[in-house]
């Protein structure tokens, strides 16, 4: 579904991305782990060219990301994104926040558009908060709205930045659990986080990014019980 | 006094005159304000460049010197450009003179449009970069993102500086005096010609300016008050 080769990526003298290849099968759980500052975010805003790569590949669903002619917003319709800090509209409710892509961008009609999302509401468990602005919600229903609002775009692969870093701990289980139910579903992820428990339940690859670079992959199993790699040995140390 | 109440009707007139000036002026304005704003944004280099030309040019230059180009310069010009034609191809001449009202709302209106595209920028600028982040990873255009997410952000934050854009025109449409406009303070010129009481007359013209600048500002305020309990 997803394959990267080479990837390269720098801020002016800052390497952030030194060569990162991976590939994510389709209906594959990949979780990224690893220190701040290790480029997994940036990494993950190339797979939606939210970053614009330095140099290397990036091929989603068959479609070279990095050939000029390809159609970038093409491609993002097919690439759900869920962001650590939500970025709900706030001057829409969340039933806008949700029907609007779908409307503007794939042309549904309202009425199409709304039956989805009240279903989405329904899956992330907010049918009765369709009609709440951002800025009556919590933080976790905010990240399930903005879950459900990816997921009406009907995307093949979804990415998730850091999704429940910015949200207050009681709060991190409600969010998890959507995620884990979708991955059941057979939805092909791609999560960055620091939810380690998460990684170990519900993914079926675990990559370990330092220095811009995956420097070991694996089952959870491996990667947490048996860990190779000096660092990832130091990091596991750390936060375990 | 009684000059001060005799030459009322004819000032407060005036003072209509001149909010319709600048009303027009403003509205002119925020249509080219918007479009060089976005333009200094796009990520098209030469859209930047025109707009940047614009708004350096109408920004860094004084308004009435900009009156009296639309007003004599430009007339000129155009009446050289035809006596050339009617030289060469001998029909008879049309043009004149610009009328003081179409030159006074050129001027301002690309003054005032000018400041406005800083002001649209300043509030584009002002909505959290994530909320184009997740606009654009929904696949939509940048067009779009500016449309339906950044802009109607934006809108309300730009209600208090297009307020004071607002006052400001309002003040300095005294200075399309020179090109013979009569709008409030050209009324008091010429009454003050006529009965040489200077002191009463611009003091009321003072004053006649003063409560249309805080009843303005009065609305402003109530505006933004109603925007934001609508969040």
């Amino acid at each position: 579904m997803i394959k990267v080769s080479n990837l390269y990526k720098r801020f002016g003298h800052l390497e952030v991305l030194r060569g990162v290849n991976c590939h994510v099968a389709p209906q594959e759980v990949v979780v990224v782990i690893g220190p701040s500052g290790s480029g997994k975010s940036t990494f993950l805003r190339c797979l939606n060219l939210l970053e614009q790569p330095t140099a290397g590949e990036v091929v989603v669903d068959g479609v070279n990301l990095m050939d000029p002619k390809t159609d970038i917003n093409k491609v993002r319709q097919e690439v759900g994104m869920v962001f650590q800090r939500f970025n709900l509209f706030p001057h829409k409710t969340a039933l806008e926040n949700i029907t609007l892509a779908p409307i503007k961008v794939r042309g549904m009609t309202q009425h199409e558009a709304e039956e989805i999302a009240h279903n989405l509401l329904a899956k992330v468990g907010l049918s009765d908060k369709a009609h709440a602005y951002p800025d009556q919600l919590s933080g976790g229903q905010q990240q399930r709205v903005a879950i459900a609002r990816a997921l009406a775009m009907r995307p093949k692969v979804m990415l998730f930045d850091e999704p429940t870093s910015a949200l207050d701990p009681e709060m991190v289980g409600e969010v998890l659990a959507v995620m884990k139910d979708l991955a059941r579903e057979g939805m092909t992820m791609v999560v960055v986080t620091h939810e380690m428990g998460f990684a170990r339940e519900v993914g079926d690859r675990v990559m370990f990014m330092d220095e811009g670079q995956i420097v070991e992959e694996g089952t959870p199993e491996q990667i947490f019980n048996y860990p190779q790699n000096e660092r990832l040995k130091v990091f596991l140390s750390k936060i375990l | 006094m009684e000059t001060v109440i005799s030459s009322l009707p004819v000032l407060l007139l005036g003072a209509v005159i001149t909010l319709q000036i600048t009303a027009i002026s403003v509205f002119i304005g925020c249509i080219l304000g918007l479009m060089a704003g976005l333009s200094r944004l796009s990520p098209k280099r030469v859209l930047r460049f025109l707009a940047t030309c614009y708004v350096d040019f109408f920004r860094g230059t004084p308004l009435l010197v900009q009156i009296v180009i639309v007003y004599f310069g430009i007339p000129q010009i155009l009446r050289d450009i035809q006596n050339i034609l009617v030289k060469a191809y001998g029909f008879t001449p049309v043009f004149e003179n610009i009328h003081p009202f179409l030159a006074a709302v050129i001027a301002c209106s690309l003054n005032s449009g000018a400041y406005i595209a800083e002001i649209f920028r300043a509030g584009v600028q002002s909505i959290e970069k994530g909320q184009m982040k997740a606009a654009r990873s929904l696949g939509m255009t940048h067009g779009q993102a500016m449309r339906y997410v950044i802009l109607p952000q934006a809108f309300k934050r730009v209600i208090p500086p297009l307020g004071n854009e607002f006052i400001a025109m309002l003040k300095d449409t005294s200075l399309l005096s020179v090109i013979g406009f009569e709008e409030l303070f050209r009324r008091g010129q010429l009454i003050v010609g006529a009965t040489y009481k200077a002191f009463q007359i611009y003091l009321t013209v003072a004053f006649i300016y003063l409560i249309m600048v805080i009843l303005i500002s009065r609305l402003v305020d109530y505006l933004e008050r109603r925007l934001k309990t609508s969040d």
